[in-house]
């Protein structure tokens, strides 16, 4: 129940995340969410897209730097609280959370959060077995 | 002022008779002292006994840098440890250090080099020298520091940096000489206008040197300090600072010929030119006990003119070095050569990194930029593991080289590729 993110280095200039996406779109790959880790020198864009596999191949005959990592996706309901209540079984496991991003799947009124763990394995089993549900890779790009 | 006459204005006839006797003994030395120099001889046929006049340099083979670095650490010593009284180092061009020694009588005609090299700027034993060359494997430190006592001059062995302190101590302490890097040297002038005590200062002459500056550089300097401001010039394979110097005409720099014969050489064909034609550097010593070295390749592009100076010194005189040969960069008066920052990157990463040297001056100081290329190696989506490896390059650089330096993550191929040698440095100072 893993989900694959797609991480591309980018440089701290005018264009650069405007031209991933251009490439992504022209090739129609879809980015179902992504989130933006900044320095002043340097930006990690980590998304989520709907064929992970193209999407790096693209990106690397285009001379950007990627790498593929797995993720946790989980679903809750788009309602107060949700995010909470993952955490919480995170937390009173003692599992780290590096980062985390969300998106919202309106039309189903499900909120999706994507997050990097120290201890992935442990953390799919303690997810599991708190009866919440985990989106793989296939699961997100047929959303 | 001219500390010795004798030598320093001596006939240039009888100057070559010195060179010639000089040249003769250092072949005899290297060749029974050292090994290196026994093979290369030997190799070209060349017999200690058949150098019969100074023309006979010329059939000599070179020596380079890298064979200071292969006979690491002391292989080019042509004496016993026990006679060797202080060992300084450079950083060598792929980390490993180029290590040079001196005896007790090296020692003393360094002294003597700088002695005649304060004096020619006016130090007397009534002054106060201010040394801010760095002290330590650096020549710099120690060379002022013994040419200042040879005089009799009054030393502060300050060394460099803590900027503020050390206008202090020259307002106090009555400095009248200043020795230091000539970038150091502005950024001194600046802090002393912004503490108001420039006008409180006795300073007199400043003797610059270790990295390029230019003429514009000296007025400014002179005018800002007051002051006098006189080249050096020097490297330690040869001796250390003192090799020339500059006298108060300011029309080159003039080489202690009594003590080091040079040539400039072409350097693609290695042939000597005309006199006054641009070229090469090349010198061999004559005195020197503890290295001796023949035809040592400076890599520093200069011209000699052998004419009489107005200042009564008959020793030839180098032009400004205007560049280098090689692709060593000068950054605050540090060597840097790019494969070193290479070799850093190689040890980190594993594998030949694409880089980027960037250099430039802020105000007086140089700056220099590393940029590297993001390779799917280390790139990782958490943004503390690239931050580490930054500071792991910075790290292991500023060790290596002793200078600060900035570490940049770029783009892959935003790095200039070029078919031959790649282009590793954009260096932005305008000296």
């Amino acid at each position: 129940m893993r989900a694959i993110q797609v991480s591309v280095f980018l440089e701290n200039k005018r264009g650069r995340l405007a031209e991933v996406t251009k490439i992504l779109g022209e090739n129609s790959i879809n980015i179902r969410t992504f989130f933006i880790a900044d320095t002043s020198d340097f930006g990690i864009l980590r998304m989520i897209v709907n064929d992970t596999k193209k999407a790096m191949d693209i990106l690397k005959s285009n001379d950007f730097t990627v790498r593929e990592n797995e993720v946790i996706a989980v679903e809750v309901s788009d309602k107060p609280g949700g995010l909470a209540n993952i955490l919480n079984i995170l937390n009173s496991n003692d599992l780290n959370i590096e980062y985390l991003y969300c998106f919202a799947d309106t039309n189903r009124h499900k909120a999706i959060d994507v997050m990097r763990v120290e201890d992935i394995e442990r953390a799919i089993d303690v997810l599991q077995n708190a009866q919440v549900k985990l989106l793989d890779e296939i699961a997100l790009s047929n959303l | 002022m001219i500390w010795n006459r004798e030598r320093e204005a001596m006939p240039r006839e009888q100057l070559k008779k010195v060179q010639l006797e000089g040249l003769r003994n250092t072949i005899k030395r290297v060749y029974e002292r050292v090994p290196m120099y026994k093979k290369r001889l030997d190799e070209a046929g060349i017999s200690p006994d058949s150098i019969k006049s100074l023309d006979d340099l010329e059939r000599l083979p070179f020596t380079l840098k890298t064979d200071l670095r292969d006979n690491y650490p002391f292989g080019m010593f042509a004496v016993p440890m026990k006679e060797i009284v202080r060992l300084h180092a450079s950083s060598g061009t792929t980390g490993k250090s180029t290590v040079v020694g001196y005896t007790a009588n090296d020692i003393a005609t360094w002294a003597e080099l700088m002695a005649r090299t304060l004096t020619s700027a006016g130090a007397t034993s009534d002054d106060v020298v201010h040394n801010a060359y760095g002290y330590g494997l650096f020549t710099g430190g120690l060379g002022i520091h013994y040419g200042a006592e040879r005089v009799g001059a009054s030393v502060i062995p300050i060394s460099g940096g803590n900027t503020k302190r050390q206008i202090t101590i020259m307002e106090d302490f009555g400095s009248t000489i200043l020795a230091c890097t000539p970038s150091y040297a502005m950024f001194l002038a600046e802090v002393a206008e912004e503490m108001g005590l420039k006008d409180k200062l006795m300073l007199k002459a400043g003797i610059f040197g270790a990295e390029p500056w230019s003429n514009s550089m000296r007025e400014d300097l002179e005018k800002r300090l007051g002051i006098l401001a006189i080249d050096i010039y020097g490297l330690s394979e040869i001796i250390g600072p003192g090799v020339a110097y500059e006298c108060p005409e300011k029309h080159g720099l003039h080489i202690a010929e009594d003590h080091f014969i040079v040539e400039i050489i072409d350097p693609d064909t290695g042939e000597r030119v005309p006199p006054g034609e641009k070229g090469e550097l090349v010198f061999t010593t004559i005195t020197k006990e503890a290295i001796p070295v023949i035809r040592y390749r400076t890599r520093d592009i200069s011209a000699v003119n052998f004419e009489p100076c107005s200042c009564g010194r008959t020793l030839a005189r180098m032009d400004r070095v205007t560049g280098r040969t090689d692709d060593m960069l000068i950054i605050r008066g540090v060597n840097v050569f790019p494969s070193q920052i290479e070799s850093v990157l190689m040890e980190i990463d594993g594998v030949e990194p694409h880089y980027m040297i960037i250099v430039d001056r802020v105000g007086q100081l140089d700056i220099m930029q590393v940029q590297v290329e993001v390779n799917e190696r280390f790139f990782s989506d958490e943004v503390r593991h690239l931050e580490e490896f930054e500071k792991k390059v910075k790290r292991e650089i500023e060790s290596l080289l002793n200078i600060s330096v900035d570490v940049m993550l770029v783009e892959p191929k935003t790095i200039q590729r070029s078919e031959g040698k790649a282009k590793r440095v954009i260096d932005n100072r305008k000296i």
